[in-house]
C-alpha cells in the first residue's frame, strides 16, 4: 500500500469523454491492498470501461460485501454511490436498491469468499431473479484478509503457499450462474485488460443479470508454484474462446475478418457486441453447450475465458414483478396516494 | 527471436541515458545537478546547496539573478503543468541563505606545480579557468583592463539586477585561490604574452564591441546616440549619471532591456523599446521583457529604424518604417513594408542595442592562430583550443555572444584542456563524468527523497515597490524568495534525477505499475518499430526528443516501454510493485573538471 495519494497531475494528452470527464475522474482513493493485487487491475478495468462508455459517475451504484475484493469500490468511481454491506449480503442489498430505483446502473463487487461461501445463497437467488446488474467476483481462491486459507473456489489439488494440497472440490461460479439463469456470463483474468475491459463494458450494457468471474491472483498468498490462480498458471492455461469488442459507432463493423471468425450480437438496448472467435465454433447463445464446454476443458486443466453465455433476449426482475417504471424517490404524492376510488377498485379485484 | 524492426533494450548502464532524463541538468551547459541542490534547499541545507552549485557553475549568486536559464524551458514540470520550477531563483535562495561557507572553499595550492598560465580578461569564463586550475598548483595570472574582476558581469549588468556585493563576493572566492591579478592594464599583444613563456594562454575577452547602426543622421546626431554596452558600462562606473527624458532603445535583446530599465532610473520618463522583429521573436528572455514592461516601458514591434532626425547637430527623433514578417517556403523571414506612412518618434537620446561583436585587434595574425572569414578565431568546440596549441578561447570570445552559464561551461572545458596539455596528455581525450546510482528505498513505501508531488503553481518572486526601485539604480528590483516560498517552490521539483529503474526478471506482469502511473507512462506490449509503438502506448509518446525506456526479457515475451517524457518520478510504480522490479535510484552525474580538488566537501 501507499501512504501518499496518487498525484493529481496527469498526462497532458489525456482526453475527455463525451461527458467532459477524463479517465482520471473515474478513479477513487488510492488502493490500500497489497502492491500488485489483481483486484487493483480489475478496479482499473472498471475505470476504463465506465470512462469509455461515457457513463455519468453519479448514475452508478457500486455495492460490495466483505473482503479484499469488497474493499475495492473505494478505489474506483469515487463520485458514484457506494454501499459496503454485510458479508455475503451484497446481492440482497443490491436487489433492494434496484427495486427502489431501477434507473441507476448497479455494479456488485464481491469475492470468492463473499459469494461462494458465506453468500452462496444470496448469489444464487440474485442470479435466479434476473436482477439487472453487473456482478463481478474477484476470484483469487484464497481468504487473503485472514492469511491465505483456501476458499471455496480453490481447485482440488491446488497447493497452498506452505505446500498443503486442497482436498475439497471447487465451486465453479460460472457454471452455477449459467445454470441459475444469469443472462450474461463471462470469465476473465485481471492480467488481461484487453479481454476484461470490453467484457465489463458489454456486461454494463446488458439489461439483465450479468456475471463476470474474474481470476485475480493474490500476490501475497496465492501466486506461487502449485497454485492454480497464479499469474503464471492462468497465463499458461488460459483458453480464451473469444475476444469481445463493444461497438459504439456502427461504421466500425466494416472491419475485415475471416468469414466465420466474427459474430455480431445485437443486445436488447441496441448496443452491438463483436465476438472474435478464438476457439472453433463456440456458440455463446447455448446454455447446454457452454456447460458442456466448461466441463470438458476443466477436466483438461484449462481455464476457459471470454464471453461464455449470452441470452440476447434477457428478461429482468422488474418485468416479472411488473413494478412501476419510475424510481420510488421520483413518485409524488398523487402517485403514492391515488385516492379512495383507486383503493376501492383494488379491493374489488380481491373480492 | 529478434526481428529486424524490434527495438533494442535501453542500456541504462550508459550514463548518457539517465543524464538525458534529468532535463534541467542536461540543458545546463555546465550540467549543474539541479534536482540535487533543490532537495538540499528543501532540507534547509542552503550552504550545501550553494557548494553543489559553486562546484558546477562557480557563480551561484550571480547566476541566481542573471542566468539565461536554459534549464527552465527544459524542466519536465513545464510539460506536466503550466510553468517550470523557478530553478534560477532557487539558486539565488541557496546563495542568499548559505551562511558562512568561506572555510569550505578550497585553499590556495600548498605547492605550485611550476606551470604558468596567462588568462586574458577577468570575466566568467576566465575566472572559471582560474578557479579550476589554481587549486591544482598552477600559477595563474589574470589580465584585465578594468580595476576589478568580473568582466561583463560587472560592467554591463545593471546593479538593480545584480548588486555589486554579490560580484565582489563570488569573484573574491576565485581570486583568493592564490591567483595573481594584473588589473587596470590592457593586453595589447598576444605575441609578447606568449614570448613571456607562459605554458598556456586562455583568452576570455568577451564580445566587447557594440554593433553600430549606419543610417542617415547617425554622424550628425552622434552626441545623443550611444552604444548600449558602452553606455551601460559608463553607468556602471558612474561616468554617466543622467539621460534625456525621452529615450528610444533600439534592439530586442537582453542588453536592450538593461538599457531601457537603466534609462528609467537615470531620468528617462518616456522610455520606449523599438524592435524590428515581432514580440515573440525578440531575443530577450520573456521575464526580462516583463520586467521592462512593468516599469512602464512600452515595447513596439515591427518597426525598422530608417533615419535619425536632428537639428543643429542635436538629435530630435527617429523615423521608422512599419513592417510585417513574411516567411518563404524555407521558413526564412523577410520584413516587408506595410505600405503605411513612416512614423517619426521624437526623442532626446537613443541607445543602440542591436548586437555585439567580437574584436581581437591585439592578436597578431602571424602567431599560428587561424581566424575565419568573420574574424572569429578557429576554436575546437570540445577542447576550446585554437590552432596554436598553447592558446585556448572561451566565453563570448570563442564562438560569439552567448551568456554567462555558457562562459562557465567553456571555462571548465578549457581548464581540462590546459591541465592535460601541461601534464603532457592528449588534449582530445576527455575525462569521463563521475556517475553514481543508489536505490532510494527505505521501506515498503518509504523513500529517502520526498516523492509527494506538489500541486502548487509556480511562485512569483516578490519585487521592490516600483517607485522605490526606480528612484535608485542600485536598488535591487527582485527581492528573492523568502524561506517559506523557497520551500514551496522547491517542492515543485519532480526529482527527475531519481530514476525509475526496471528489472525484467523480477517482473510478474501484474499491471500494478501501469494502473497506478498518474501519467500513463508505462505500457507492456508486443515489440515493434519505434515510430509505430509510440502511437500505440497507453498514452501516445509524441515528444520525440524524449526517449522510450525499453526492457525485454519478460515471461510473456512482451516488452516494457516507459515514455520518459512526462514521468513525475513520484515512485508510485515502485511503491505498487510487488516484486521490486521497479526501483527508484538517485542518479548523480558529475561533469569532469580539471583535477578533483575543487571543494573540500
Amino acid at each position: 500500500m501507499s501512504f501518499l495519494p496518487k498525484p493529481k497531475l496527469h498526462h497532458p494528452g489525456l482526453l475527455p469523454n463525451a461527458l467532459g470527464y477524463t479517465r482520471r475522474d473515474y478513479e477513487g482513493a488510492i488502493s490500500t491492498l497489497c502492491a500488485g493485487c489483481g483486484h487493483d487491475s480489475i478496479s482499473a478495468a472498471i475505470v476504463h470501461a465506465c470512462f469509455q462508455m461515457d457513463l455519468p459517475p453519479h448514475r452508478i451504484a457500486k455495492l460490495s460485501g466483505i473482503g479484499c475484493s469488497s474493499k475495492t469500490p473505494t478505489y474506483f468511481l469515487g463520485s458514484s454511490h457506494g454501499f459496503n454491506s454485510v458479508h455475503g449480503r451484497m446481492p440482497s442489498v443490491l436487489t433492494g436498491a434496484n427495486l427502489a430505483n431501477r434507473d441507476l446502473i448497479y455494479l456488485g463487487v464481491s469475492g470468492d469468499g463473499d459469494s461462494a461461501s458465506i453468500g452462496l445463497g444470496q448469489f444464487a437467488h440474485s442470479m435466479r431473479r434476473g436482477v439487472n446488474m453487473v456482478y463481478i467476483v474477484e476470484n483469487n481462491g484464497v481468504y487473503g484478509l485472514t492469511k491465505g486459507q483456501f476458499s471455496a473456489t480453490a481447485d482440488k489439488g491446488a497447493k497452498s503457499k506452505r505446500g498443503v494440497a486442497n482436498n475439497d472440490e471447487a465451486i465453479d461460479l460460472v457454471s452455477m450462474a449459467i445454470q441459475l439463469g444469469a443472462s450474461f456470463v463471462g470469465r476473465s483474468f485481471s492480467g488481461d485488460k484487453a479481454q476484461l475491459i470490453p467484457l465489463i463494458q458489454a456486461a454494463l450494457a446488458h439489461p439483465g443479470a450479468a456475471f463476470i468471474d474474474c481470476i485475480s491472483p493474490c500476490v501475497t498468498f496465492n501466486n506461487h508454484q502449485g497454485s492454480t490462480k497464479s499469474f503464471d498458471y492462468v497465463r499458461e492455461h488460459n483458453e480464451a474462446v473469444n475476444m469481445l469488442d463493444v461497438i459504439t459507432g456502427r461504421d466500425e463493423i466494416t472491419v475485415d475478418y475471416a468469414p466465420g471468425a466474427v459474430e455480431i450480437v445485437e443486445q436488447h438496448d441496441g448496443s452491438l457486441l463483436r465476438l472474435r472467435k478464438l476457439a472453433g465454433d463456440y456458440d455463446v447463445s447455448s446454455r447446454a453447450e457452454a456447460l458442456n464446454f466448461l466441463q470438458h476443458h476443466h477436466a483438461k486443466g484449462e481455464i476457459v475465458t471470454g464471453l461464455l453465455y449470452l441470452d440476447p433476449e434477457p428478461e429482468e426482475m422488474h418485468s416479472h414483478l411488473k413494478t412501476a417504471a419510475t424510481p420510488l424517490n421520483a413518485l409524488d404524492e398523487t402517485d403514492l396516494c391515488p385516492g379512495s376510488a383507486a383503493l376501492e377498485a383494488l379491493n374489488a379485484t380481491l373480492r | 527471436m529478434l526481428e529486424e524492426w524490434d527495438l533494442l533494450p535501453t542500456d541504462i548502464k550508459d550514463p548518457g541515458y539517465f543524464h538525458k532524463v534529468v532535463d534541467c541538468q542536461y540543458a545546463c551547459p555546465a550540467h549543474t545537478p539541479v534536482p540535487e541542490y533543490i532537495r538540499l534547499i528543501a532540507a534547509g541545507r542552503y550552504g550545501d546547496a550553494y557548494m553543489v552549485n559553486w562546484k558546477s557553475n562557480v557563480f551561484p549568486g550571480i547566476l541566481g539573478r542573471t542566468c539565461d536559464r536554459p534549464c527552465e524551458p527544459a524542466c519536465r514540470r513545464g510539460r506536466v503543468e503550466e510553468q517550470p520550477v523557478a530553478i534560477c531563483r532557487l539558486k539565488r535562495v541557496a546563495a542568499d541563505y548559505k551562511g558562512g561557507i568561506a572555510e569550505r572553499m578550497p585553499s590556495p595550492a600548498a605547492a605550485k606545480n611550476g606551470k604558468r598560465i596567462a588568462v586574458v580578461g577577468a570575466g566568467p569564463s576566465s575566472l572559471t579557468v582560474a578557479r579550476d586550475l589554481a587549486p591544482l598548483g598552477y600559477e595563474i595570472t589574470i589580465f584585465d583592463e578594468n580595476e576589478k574582476g568580473g568582466g561583463m558581469v560587472r560592467t554591463q549588468i545593471p546593479k538593480f539586477r545584480l548588486p555589486e556585493e554579490v560580484i565582489d563576493e563570488e569573484v573574491g572566492y576565485v581570486l583568493r585561490l592564490g591567483v595573481e591579478t594584473r588589473f587596470g592594464a590592457r593586453v595589447n599583444s598576444l605575441k609578447s604574452l606568449l614570448d613571456d613563456g607562459y605554458d598556456a594562454v586562455f583568452i576570455g575577452t568577451g564580445a566587447p564591441r557594440g554593433r553600430d547602426l549606419a543610417i542617415p543622421g547617425r554622424q550628425e546626431a552622434a552626441a545623443n546616440i550611444h552604444l548600449g554596452i558602452d553606455w551601460l558600462s559608463s553607468v556602471s562606473f558612474g561616468h554617466v549619471t543622467s539621460i534625456g527624458k525621452r529615450v528610444i532603445v533600439l534592439g530586442g535583446g537582453n542588453t536592450a532591456m538593461d538599457c531601457c530599465r537603466s534609462a528609467r532610473r537615470m531620468g528617462g520618463t518616456d522610455v520606449k523599446v523599438v524592435v524590428r522583429s515581432g514580440f515573440k521573436e525578440m531575443k530577450a528572455s520573456p521575464w526580462e521583457k516583463e520586467d521592462a514592461m512593468r516599469e512602464d516601458i512600452p515595447i513596439l514591434n515591427f518597426m525598422v529604424p530608417k533615419e535619425f532626425t536632428h537639428e543643429n547637430n542635436r538629435l530630435t527623433g527617429v523615423v521608422f518604417e512599419t513592417v510585417h514578417a513574411v516567411y518563404d517556403d524555407k521558413g526564412r523571414r523577410q520584413l516587408v513594408n506595410n505600405g503605411e506612412p513612416d512614423v517619426h518618434m521624437p526623442c532626446d537620446d537613443v541607445l543602440l542595442a542591436v548586437g555585439q561583436e567580437n574584436a581581437f585587434p591585439w592578436i597578431e595574425r602571424d602567431i599560428g592562430i587561424a581566424f575565419d572569414r568573420w574574424g572569429m578565431p578557429v576554436v575546437d568546440e570540445t577542447t576550446h583550443r585554437s590552432t596554436n596549441e598553447k592558446v585556448f578561447f572561451g566565453g563570448d570570445a570563442a564562438f560569439g555572444p552567448k551568456n554567462i552559464i555558457w562562459a562557465v561551461a567553456h571555462g571548465h572545458q578549457a581548464a581540462i584542456s590546459i591541465d592535460r596539455l601541461c601534464q603532457g596528455r592528449a588534449v582530445e581525450d576527455r575525462p569521463a563524468p563521475a556517475v553514481s546510482m543508489a536505490s532510494q528505498k527505505m521501506g515498503i513505501h518509504e523513500w529517502s527523497y520526498d516523492n509527494e508531488v506538489s500541486n502548487d503553481h509556480r511562485f512569483a518572486v516578490p519585487h521592490a515597490e516600483k517607485t522605490v526601485a526606480l528612484a535608485n539604480i542600485k536598488t535591487e528590483v527582485e527581492l528573492g524568495f523568502d524561506l517559506k516560498q523557497a520551500l514551496a517552490e522547491a517542492q515543485r521539483c519532480l526529482n527527475c534525477d531519481v530514476q525509475t529503474v526496471f528489472s525484467a526478471p523480477a517482473c510478474i506482469e501484474c499491471d500494478a505499475c501501469v494502473d497506478i502511473c498518474p501519467e500513463d507512462c508505462i505500457t507492456f506490449t508486443a515489440d515493434g518499430e519505434e515510430a509505430d509503438l509510440r502511437g500505440h502506448l497507453n498514452a501516445p509518446a509524441r515528444n520525440l526528443s524524449q526517449d522510450l525506456y525499453i526492457a525485454d526479457g519478460l515471461k510473456t515475451g512482451r516488452i516494457m516501454v516507459k515514455d520518459e517524457d512526462v514521468c513525475l518520478h513520484c515512485g508510485m510504480c515502485a511503491e505498487r510493485c510487488p516484486t521490486g522490479a521497479w526501483d527508484m535510484q538517485r542518479f548523480l552525474f558529475d561533469m569532469a573538471q580539471a583535477g578533483t580538488a575543487c571543494s573540500k566537501s
